[in-house]
């Protein structure tokens, strides 16, 4: 026990006297995580919409000022016809179309309730998404104003249409694709890195000939990276939540437990990596072409796995981060408990297990 | 016996880098493995700590076989390999520190059997190992193998690279640690430092030309031979090497080792050759033999 201990000490060293291993360690998920929230930015400002007025009366004339007021949206033009929406959003330069209903003053007074149905180009569903909140911030906010000291308090009831991508389904689905590629990448790619340095330098010679047991070194190799990448999980879920607004509706404990559990699975696969690779460098190519690709492109992070071809359905079952994905979207979007992902969990720990059985059998203890 | 080589032959694909190799180590004996690089001597250290499998042949080691009582013998032996094999970005501390916990030990409970090598690089101690000079490096890599008092000391090639002082150090520590009753294997390529050890092998080309103490050795060396120098050092040689009894030629330091093919060398006879092609200041005396010549001879 206290060989290893003494191991992983020196891993310590290594990482944290390394800059180049800490900035890949640190700086590659805060990088990634920055540049996805400045790209999925919240800030919009000066929208073009097109308004088709019903109504155009006293109220609607008031609420259509007071989005023009805003900063954020610019009223481009007044449509006088339901089918002259289609043609301003072919047009390309409005964003949003808001449809105020007939006599809109008039059920705003006679029921307390009127209707303003927000019809969003969602080619772009984020920018979608922001418009229709901003215009029902905008809307209640008048409606607060209005029903101040009265009480027969409005409501006016924003409805939404998105048009052309009605699900918005790739909203939410790059945090845990982000979450999933910086864990496999991190974890994978250093632990294959740093246990191929030792023989490169020829470290791990002096390493064979010592009463060093074959897993003492490997799981003195992954202890580090373990803690490492739990401090990475933690960076990456307190990130979305302020920056991407990331709603964590499961237990954070599960999330951190199946996070802990991939870390493990990444971890294992790196130290196959490195029982393959001779040079460093082999091992980061490895580690990029072997793992990033399918975690990309396989693993449902962009493309969904049900509309592949059958044949690439199959492979992306041996993707862990596949299985991944399902448990963190589970947990974060939907907040299912583990009685719902049992059967991914499953799978990522049989993986483990495999690819850790695999790396203990191919290390090697001599030189050829 | 400390160390049994028995018929070990080894090839890397069609390369045979070990043809045959046998000898005996005595316990508490400096053990030389003089060789050119390329000769085979980074293989057979390997395979003697357990890093390679022979292709055939036995060995042991500490009285242990190689295959079977591997375990045991990676904890008895000290291997320093030829390549500088530690963390270079750890001080020279840390690496200490870092070997003696692997293999069970602490610096303070094997103190005194690297004090006088340690003491020497102790006002570097907190500097990374990195950033040491040679000497001090191969120092370090001396103290890390020594840490957890092996019985076989396996040093392969550690004055390569070196300067002439440190190397000269190092093998006055070398002879120490052999009085401390450790069992030594040590590899060079330098000639000059095989008359230091109790017995040497001379090896080329994967194969042993002769064992026995550097002594015997130069004693068994057949020839008589002459230290020739002149003006023209070049010239000298093709000269030399075009002389009709000439055995051998070879450039040692300023002077020319050479040999005849005669018994009775008729010195006189020999300088005129040379001063009649227009070589000036030609001096020839007798001299003694060197473990590099009779490598040269043998290696014929």
């Amino acid at each position: 026990m206290k060989r290893f201990r003494g191991f992983v000490i020196k891993e310590f060293y290594h990482i944290f006297r390394d800059k180049r291993s800490l900035f890949i360690l640190f700086g590659m998920p805060i990088a990634q995580i920055l540049l996805f929230g400045f790209a999925i930015t919240n800030e919009i400002n000066n929208v073009d919409i097109a308004v088709l007025d019903h109504s155009k009366d006293a109220t609607t004339k008031e609420i259509i000022n007071k989005i023009s007021a805003s900063s954020y949206f610019t009223i481009d033009q007044f449509i006088e016809r339901e089918a002259d929406i289609e043609t301003a959003f072919k047009q390309g330069k409005v964003k949003a179309v808001l449809n105020i209903e007939k006599d809109f003053s008039k059920k705003l007074i006679a029921e307390s309730k009127a209707e303003v149905l927000i019809i969003t180009d969602a080619t772009d569903p984020n920018t979608a998404n922001t418009i229709y909140n901003y215009v029902t911030a905008i809307l209640q906010n008048y409606q607060q104003g209005k029903n101040k000291g009265s009480n027969m308090p409005y409501q006016i009831t924003p409805r939404t249409r998105m048009v052309y991508n009605p699900e918005l389904k790739s909203v939410f689905m790059f945090v845990p694709g982000v979450m999933t590629i910086i864990l496999m990448l991190v974890s994978a790619m250093m632990t294959s890195i740093s246990i191929t340095r030792e023989k490169e330098l020829g470290t791990m010679e002096i390493l064979l000939v010592s009463p060093l047991k074959p897993f003492q070194v490997i799981v003195g190799k992954v202890v580090p990276y373990i803690f490492l990448s739990v401090i990475n999980a933690i960076i990456i879920v307190v990130l979305s939540i302020f920056v991407f607004k990331m709603p964590v509706e499961g237990s954070l404990f599960l999330l951190g437990l199946e996070s802990v559990l991939f870390i493990i699975t990444a971890l294992a696969l790196g130290i196959l990596i490195s029982t393959i690779a001779g040079t460093q460098q082999t091992a980061m190519m490895i580690s990029l072409m072997g793992l990033m690709l399918p975690v990309i492109l396989l693993s449902g992070f962009i493309f969904p796995v049900a509309s592949m071809p059958y044949i690439l359905q199959l492979i992306s079952n041996i993707v862990p981060a596949k299985w991944f994905i399902i448990i963190i979207k589970g947990i974060m979007l939907k907040g299912v408990g583990l009685q719902f992902i049992w059967k991914e969990t499953l799978i990522l720990l049989g993986m483990t297990v495999f690819f850790i059985g695999l790396s203990v059998k191919k290390y090697k203890i001599r030189l050829e | 016996m400390s160390i049994v080589v028995d018929s070990i032959s080894k090839s890397y694909n069609s390369l045979k880098a070990l043809n045959n190799i046998s000898f005996d180590v005595k316990e508490g004996e400096l053990f030389g493995l003089i060789g050119p690089d390329g000769a085979g001597k980074t293989t057979l250290f390997r395979i003697l700590v357990t890093l390679l499998f022979a292709d055939e042949g036995k060995a042991s080691v500490a009285g242990l076989d190689l295959v079977e009582d591997y375990k045991t013998i990676r904890e008895s032996v000290g291997y320093m390999p030829g390549r500088f094999s530690l963390y270079q970005d750890l001080t020279v501390e840390e690496n200490l520190k870092f070997f003696a916990t692997i293999f069970g030990t602490s610096i303070a409970e094997n103190y005194d059997l690297i004090a006088d090598i340690y003491v020497q690089i102790e006002p570097f101690k907190n500097r990374r190992a990195g950033k040491l000079s040679g000497g001090m490096k191969q120092k370090l890599a001396l103290c890390c193998a020594l840490i957890h008092k092996p019985t076989v000391l396996f040093l392969d090639e550690p004055t390569t690279g070196v300067d002439p002082v440190s190397r000269k150090e190092f093998w006055e520590m070398i002879k120490r640690l052999q009085q401390k009753g450790i069992t030594i294997l040590v590899s060079t390529p330098y000639m000059d430092e095989a008359a230091l050890c109790d017995r040497i092998a001379l090896i080329q080309d994967g194969s042993l030309l002769q064992i026995d103490t550097p002594e015997a050795i130069i004693k068994k060396y057949p020839k008589s031979i002459y230290n020739v120098s002149a003006d023209n050092m070049y010239e000298l040689i093709q000269r030399l090497k075009a002389y009709e009894y000439s055995h051998s030629v070879y450039p040692f330091g300023e002077y020319v080792h050479y040999t005849d093919k005669r018994t009775h060398v008729n010195t006189d006879e020999l300088k005129r050759y040379l001063s009649g092609h227009s070589l000036a200041n030609v001096s020839i005396d007798i001299t003694e033999p060197t473990i590099e010549d009779a490598f040269m001879e043998l290696a014929k």
